[in-house]
């Protein structure tokens, strides 16, 4: 129980950040795939900075989780195809509907019903690489 | 407290969203949004259909509980920490393309009228760009393993390659999107 509400705030608190960073917001995508504004690139690379310092910290301090456990950060599994035709694609959708998984809740939370549908076809999409998945390039 | 309601910076942003990572990683998890898309279809029971859905969804129940917070923080950012539509500010060369494109909120509101207001429902157009880009957002997601979450903030936080091949991707794609296809589709 106790987890499950930790796990809620700190949901709430990113959908919080992706609404007033305005990361959530179909014209700052429009604009970062303009060249236009810095906001996109400061908020990734700053997130970055500070992201790729703290893991080099977890891994080489060998700092524990908060019950104490050691921290495994998993690496990702090799390959290139998947990566760069799935990238390639995810990008066509994010630059479509102007919103990637994490914005799409945070913005039916916020009351833009439309976004059901960019979801609806999310969950289409999902399920469609699970069906065709054996007959895609990896 | 009014500093709360203004459109925060982006280098007040980008380490708060670091912080998300970290507090998830130190619960023992790690930050990815997309994988909740194959978890909502297993649950409805898409295991039947294709094994890749054949896991247990309810070992990631973790996940959906973050984004169901993720709705809710959107509800209370929307609602107590904003001030009317919450209008973005983008470059003036930026709303002057779209405005070129025929979209008339640019600068005005937080999302584009002509694709997300209750009204352009109605248009056939609009539901094919929606239900379209999520379409291609959940396919290349999980084609990806991964979407900017999990990739280009969890992956090159732990400099991973594949995370940088999938970022490259995404660039390709919004690029083709945005100066190919914007064209042609609006």
């Amino acid at each position: 129980m106790k987890r499950t509400l930790a796990y809620l705030f700190i949901g709430i608190f990113f959908g919080i950040v992706m609404y007033k960073s305005e990361a959530a917001s179909w014209f700052r995508i429009y604009e970062m795939f303009r060249f236009e504004s810095f906001h996109m690139y400061g908020i990734m690379g700053s997130a970055l900075l500070l992201g790729v310092t703290g893991v080099q910290l977890i891994k080489r301090k060998r700092i524990r989780s908060f019950s104490g456990e050691p921290i495994k950060i998993a690496s990702k599994d090799r390959g290139f195809k998947n990566y760069l035709f799935g990238g390639i694609i995810f990008g066509l959708g994010w630059a479509l509907a102007g919103a990637c998984p994490g914005p799409i809740y945070t913005l039916i939370g916020a009351g833009y019903v439309s976004i059901i549908i960019v979801l609806a076809g999310a969950l289409l999409g999902a399920f469609l690489y699970g069906l065709f998945k054996r007959k895609l390039p990896h | 407290m009014n500093i709360l309601l203004e459109p925060w910076p982006w280098y007040v942003s980008g380490p708060l969203i670091a912080l998300v990572m970290f507090l998830l990683i130190f619960m023992g998890k790690k930050f990815g949004m997309s994988s909740n898309l194959e978890s909502m279809c297993s649950m409805c029971g898409a295991g039947k259909r294709a094994d890749y859905f054949n896991f247990d969804w309810r070992a990631k129940r973790w996940n959906l509980i973050v984004m169901l917070g993720a709705a809710i923080g959107g509800f209370v950012a929307a609602h107590f920490l904003s001030v009317g539509a919450a209008p973005v500010d983008i470059s003036a060369e930026t709303v002057k393309s779209l405005e070129s494109l025929g979209f008339q909120s640019a600068g005005e509101a937080y999302l584009p009228d002509r694709l997300f207001a209750v009204e352009a429902l109605t248009e056939p157009k609009t539901l094919i760009i929606l239900l379209g880009g999520g379409l291609l957002i959940g396919f290349g997601a999980r084609y990806a393993a991964g979407c900017t979450s999990g990739h280009a903030i969890s992956g090159l936080s732990n400099l991973q390659l594949p995370s940088l091949i999938a970022v490259i991707g995404f660039f390709i794609g919004g690029l083709i999107m945005i100066h190919l296809l914007f064209p042609l589709i609006f």
